[in-house]
């Protein structure tokens, strides 16, 4: 059996940037339209950041146990509960492509001439959209516990980007994850390890300064530190290395999207 | 669309639909499928039959891009699989063995969504969706959730996502499984005007033997991971006797071990059919 060996037409160097952006915006408009279908999930998302806010951080406020400069410290945590909201709703995101694997789906759509990483990019971008529903309910909250948070757009739609982007990454280390654990009860069990590792170790709760020197290297590779930093000084006014905060989460979400993309088809084997 | 164009051409210069040569796959130690040759020409419907755990869906995986090759070669239009799998899936439609759509979008939803993924320009999209749901005979429950369709309507659900694209290749792999019979008739009665209409090739699985006698232009009979036997329904039948039926020459080539490889090799087989026949149930 010999058979002529065909070479596929050239394609330009544009193709493949281009069908990634557009299979990225195809698999994102399917998961806005399964979030329209379900709201509870948006709902039942934000009790545990109300109590962390109202609870946590009430009694915190009162015994001015951390030093949080000329800043409340409830002022100094409402961006910390909101970066926080983010890591939770994502951490898990990858028992949804487990799902989709379990469900048959995920084995249809990679038949498909789609790139992997569009695949776990449009998951990301889902997990952005989720990571911001908690925003809309805990800055209201805030403004009424007294926290002067910034009526200016532009920060706030920046602030938005944030959370998108690191509420991305953590789902794409969640997926990542997945295509290596291949289970959901796995998956659950390394959510639940990472999970306030990665809370503990950042300045959501207290700042950087006053952690004992390994904690403090520890949040300095913890991409929930640059959210928070970012979240910070965007909505409370305080000083911030804006720049360095995006190029971190960027970069982790681009190299985020690219690992558990690669990781992908280990789901299907 | 010019893979599409491709195709065609291919299929008037007969290059074969799929061509499989030495195909080894391995699940850890154990060959799923050993030393496998076989070719499937442009425009045929190719059945491959075979007991539970004789590799059947394995060599469609490799086909479809979804599985490594690890050893052979494989080529579907001419196209190498392992070295140009994007280029692959362009040609091909797929639907598995599971019954497996959105149930929280709406029948177009779901089919909008591969028109997408197969690139069918945005002028032509609703157009093409609503063609492939009109010839699924889906499209009074366009609107509804994908939720709450039948396994029947589940299936041709699938077959539109599939044909949206337009594929030249379709690879059905046990399309019927746990349908009732009418559901089982409206599917083959769908996807033979389909083929009528295009002219794309079926490469499909099948357990059911009138199914294949009737529908396939070839058949091949898969065993522990190789052919056994391949050729046109009639003439699988005349080499064996004047009165045999495809049934005969299945378990006369499947050999007397039929029953003892349905209980061990086929708990990968079985454990998908399960899961099927929760969804529907």
């Amino acid at each position: 059996m010999t058979s002529v060996a065909a070479a596929p037409p050239r394609a330009s160097w544009v193709e493949p940037p281009l069908t990634l952006v557009r299979r990225t915006a195809a698999l994102s408009l399917v998961e806005l339209q399964k979030l329209r279908h379900d709201h509870t999930e948006l709902l039942t998302r934000t009790v545990q950041p109300l109590l962390w806010l109202l609870v946590f951080g009430q009694i915190f406020a009162r015994i001015r146990a951390i030093p949080t400069g000329p800043v409340s410290y409830l002022a100094f945590l409402t961006p910390g509960i909101l970066a926080q909201s983010a890591l939770f709703v994502a951490i898990f995101f990858g028992i949804q492509i487990i799902w989709d694997r379990d469900a048959g789906i995920l084995t249809k759509v990679m038949v498909t001439p789609t790139p992997r990483q569009a695949i776990v990019a449009a998951k990301a971008f889902a997990a952005g959209v989720r990571g911001l529903s908690p925003v809309v309910v805990l800055i209201p909250v805030a403004l009424l516990l007294g926290v002067s948070v910034t009526a200016n757009p532009f920060k706030i739609v920046a602030a938005a980007a944030a959370v998108m982007l690191g509420a991305g990454f953590f789902a794409c280390l969640s997926m990542a994850i997945a295509g290596l654990a291949g289970t959901r009860d796995r998956l659950m069990g390394f959510g639940q390890v990472l999970t306030m590792p990665l809370f503990f170790a950042s300045n959501a709760l207290y700042p950087i300064e006053i952690m004992p020197t390994w904690l403090q290297v520890v949040s300095h590779v913890n991409p929930l530190t640059y959210l928070v930093d970012a979240l910070r000084g965007l909505l409370i006014g305080t000083p911030a290395h804006l720049l360095l905060d995006f190029a971190v989460l960027l970069g982790a979400t681009a190299v985020g999207i690219w690992v558990s993309g690669a990781l992908l088809g280990r789901l299907v084997r | 669309m010019s893979d599409n164009a491709r195709a065609q051409q291919g299929r008037a210069m007969s290059v074969p639909a799929v061509e499989v040569a030495g195909l080894v796959h391995r699940f850890g130690d154990a060959p799923a499928v050993d030393e496998l040759d076989l070719t499937v020409a442009a425009g045929e419907v190719f059945g491959l039959l075979g007991p539970n755990g004789a590799g059947k869906t394995t060599t469609l995986r490799v086909v479809n891009t979804l599985l490594p090759v690890q050893q052979g070669r494989v080529s579907v239009f001419g196209l190498d699989v392992a070295r140009h799998a994007m280029q692959v899936r362009r040609l091909l439609g797929y639907v598995p063995q599971q019954l497996s759509v959105e149930g929280g979008l709406t029948g177009r939803q779901n089919v909008a969504w591969f028109a997408r993924l197969y690139d069918v320009p945005r002028r032509e999209r609703a157009a093409r969706v609503d063609e492939a749901l009109a010839a699924m005979d889906v499209l009074d429950a366009a609107d509804r959730l994908a939720g709450t369709y039948s396994g029947g309507m589940i299936r041709r659900l699938e077959l539109a996502q599939a044909l949206v694209g337009d594929p030249a290749l379709l690879v059905l792999d046990e399309p019927t499984v746990g349908l009732d019979p009418i559901a089982r008739d409206g599917v083959w009665e769908r996807v033979q005007a389909m083929r009528a209409e295009r002219g794309m090739t079926v490469l499909l699985t099948t357990h059911y033997m009138e199914e294949a006698d009737e529908l396939c232009d070839t058949v091949a009979l898969m065993h522990r991971g190789h052919l056994t036997a391949a050729g046109s329904p009639a003439r699988l039948k005349a080499d064996l006797g004047p009165d045999a039926t495809l049934e005969d020459v299945f378990r006369h080539h499947a050999g007397v071990d039929l029953a003892a490889s349905g209980g061990k090799e086929g708990i990968r087989d079985v454990r998908r059919s399960r899961a099927t026949a929760r969804k529907l149930g």
